[in-house]
């Protein structure tokens, strides 16, 4: 398989939640594509759909949220007739969420790395015991063998003392030490795509730095593709190869890094750019901070969902529709009526 | 662990001697003692008894004596191992509490089995089908289990067996049992009694426990470990069986010790409104005939229990929850 095709194409994907106050759009629309190899970044504020996008892309939505409409297409390469390589697309929405060909699929070519290390682990098995079960589930192994890879895979994370912290619980470690645990969980099947959920939010700043150079590392030496998700824009910088802005469960615009960063196109990335603090910035100085706050999602607004916010929102326009995403540069494109 | 323990064990005799004041000033406590309401049964029945027979009587039950007194005799005999004799039966009380401990214990366990075969399945049920029909109807089980006292579930169930179907369902063994030594067949006819009261006695706990697990389990479900183990691929059933089910059930396991006391002491009210021949009618009515050491060895046992039952609950909950196990290491 090549880097030139996707290795996961998302295409309109659509996951909302019917509750009793109304309907949650959480995620009204995302399309996507994720290569092999690509650290792919996600940002966007809080409740803008990143984690439930990533929580379909798995097929673990929790109820009552649903994906309504879209596909997920997973490319996976399976032997041939003739003993070559041949490329396999399966569309994870017409799975059964529950059923085998997914669980085989979950954990196996698709790993998490979970939002919070602190609590995502059980308390009450040790980390050995969870890392042995992801192992033995996907791979046929015994538990020795299984225990064998699980050490192998600390190891690689840079755990030190790894025999010791297998047998270990993961409250008897430390933050920076639990990341890292549950880095080695997610990889321990060889996944092509992880995903990690904002994987530094809860660790301190050099932990954060460890962390990401470790993942940095780790994709380089598999050539695994890792969505990245975050709210923090210089995370993203460091790590992420192509970026996807996100607002309210729609895809506000993407690009390669460079671009997004240097020349944003939609006022929603141009605003968030520059709510950013720069060293050479004056002392005290007010940050400039996006006009309004975040629509709750019961009221989202019509039309695009960041006009009410958008200096430049174009009125009679903006507020009526939707604005398609559009190719506007070789690999950029923006959903925003001001590049029509 | 084992130092926590040796601990406890040695705060047992303290506590023990502080209970058993408690428990002496309590069956003391009714103005009276043995003798007068013996009287008084014999005078219920026209007989009467004379004063010198009384005197006799009293100094043989050292009744006669200042209260700390009788409360230091029976400290000796209790030192020994020996329970005393009860005043009304005038057999030696460990007999009395023996031959009905075994049925109390029989009628506990079984009460304590279908407890959690039924709450636990049916909380992990509702826990995980929140809101669904099923859901519904198993809470609203639970009201009216929690609700119902269970003495007045068994009144209504004796009255239904008697009027509809003319059975009565009273006591543990048929009429042609209740004095029979023990036998195969004498097994085989209390199992056939035994499911009712047990029945009777485990249905509040069914819905109390039923509703724990189902509280404990919702808060356990949305934990984060619980998306990671989801998204390693694993069965949901295995998911919720292997995690949040683990942890919800913890504090349960905590409770385990306090069935101790109960499996002695088994239901006074049930029991007596059923008559079942175990331990809690026995103590009812050494309390009302103020068979002040029968009653009084009841109680010590129980406070006994209770407190050992506690300490099994601590050493449990150390054994399952390894953050509670290894805190002091």
């Amino acid at each position: 398989m090549n880097n030139s095709t996707p290795i996961l194409s998302v295409r309109d994907l659509k996951v909302h939640f019917p509750l009793d106050e109304g309907t949650v759009k959480a995620v009204d629309g995302v399309t996507f594509d994720v290569y092999a190899g690509q650290v792919f970044g996600i940002v966007g504020e809080s409740g803008c759909g990143k984690s439930v996008t990533m929580k379909a892309v798995l097929r673990i939505v929790e109820p009552p949220g649903k994906i309504v409409a879209g596909e997920i297409i997973l490319r996976r390469s399976v032997a041939g007739a003739n003993g070559s390589q041949m490329d396999d697309l399966i569309n994870l929405t017409a799975l059964d969420a529950s059923g085998r060909v997914m669980r085989s699929i979950r954990g196996a070519e698709i790993a998490l790395i979970p939002q919070e290390p602190m609590a995502s682990f059980s308390p009450v098995h040790t980390i050995g015991d969870q890392i042995i079960e992801a192992i033995m589930l996907h791979q046929a192994v015994n538990q020795r063998e299984a225990r064998k890879i699980a050490l192998q895979m600390l190891k690689d994370v840079g755990i030190p003392i790894p025999d010791q912290r297998l047998d270990e619980y993961s409250w008897q470690l430390s933050g920076g030490l639990r990341q890292r645990a549950i880095i080695a969980m997610a990889l321990s099947c060889n996944p092509r795509v992880l995903i990690a959920d904002e994987p530094t939010t809860a660790v301190d700043v050099t932990t954060q730095a460890q962390v990401l150079r470790l993942l940095r590392r780790l994709q380089q030496d598999r050539n695994a593709a890792i969505i990245f998700i975050t709210h923090d824009l210089g995370v993203i910088a460091q790590m992420a190869d192509y970026v996807m802005v996100m607002y309210l469960g729609l895809v506000m615009e993407q690009g390669p890094v460079d671009e997004i960063f240097h020349a944003p196109k939609h006022p929603y990335t141009q605003a968030l750019l520059r709510s950013i603090p720069t060293i050479t910035m004056t002392p005290r100085e007010n940050l400039p901070t996006i006009t309004g706050s975040i629509p709750h999602p019961f009221n989202k607004p019509r039309g695009c969902p960041f006009h009410p916010r958008c200096e430049k929102s174009i009125a009679g326009k903006c507020d009526q529709a939707v604005p398609p995403l559009r190719r506007i540069g070789a690999n950029q494109m923006v959903s925003c009526f001001l590049y029509e | 662990m084992l130092r926590f323990i040796a601990q406890r064990l040695l705060l047992l005799p303290v506590l023990l001697f502080l209970f058993s004041v408690v428990v002496f000033i309590l069956v003391e406590a009714p103005p009276g003692d043995f003798l007068t309401s013996y009287m008084a049964t014999l005078a219920s029945g026209g007989s009467s008894i004379e004063t010198e027979q009384l005197e006799a009587l009293k100094q043989q039950f050292g009744l006669d004596q200042p209260i700390h007194i009788q409360y230091l005799r029976w400290m000796e005999s209790l030192s020994k191992g020996d329970l005393g004799l009860s005043l009304e039966y005038q057999r030696p009380n460990i007999d009395l509490i023996g031959e009905r401990l075994w049925l109390t214990i029989a009628l506990a366990l079984f009460a304590f089995f279908i407890t959690w075969i039924i709450a636990i399945p049916a909380g992990i049920y509702s826990a995980t089908h929140q809101n669904s029909l099923l859901d519904y109807v198993l809470t609203v089980l639970n009201y009216i289990g929690v609700a119902t006292p269970n003495f007045l579930l068994a009144l209504i169930l004796m009255w239904v067996a008697y009027a509809q179907f003319n059975v009565s369902i009273t006591g543990l063994f048929s009429s042609d049992y209740i004095q029979a030594p023990w036998s195969v067949a004498r097994v085989i006819d209390l199992l056939q009694h035994i499911w009712l009261p047990a029945i009777v006695l485990g249905i509040g706990g069914t819905a109390r426990l039923t509703r724990i697990m189902r509280a404990n389990l919702l808060d356990e479900l949305h934990k984060p470990y619980v998306v990671t183990a989801r998204a390693k691929g694993l069965s949901e059933w295995k998911v919720v069986l292997k995690y949040p089910v683990r942890l919800a059930i913890n504090p349960l396991v905590s409770t385990i010790g306090w069935y101790l006391p109960q499996l002695f002491s088994g239901s006074l009210i049930v029991a007596t409104v059923m008559s079942l021949q175990n331990v809690g009618p026995l103590l009812l009515r050494a309390l009302t005939q103020q068979d002040m050491y029968l009653a009084g060895s009841i109680l010590l046992i129980y406070c006994f229990l209770t407190i050992i039952g506690t300490l099994i609950s601590d050493v449990l909950l150390a054994i399952v929850d390894p953050r509670i196990r290894m805190e002091g290491a």
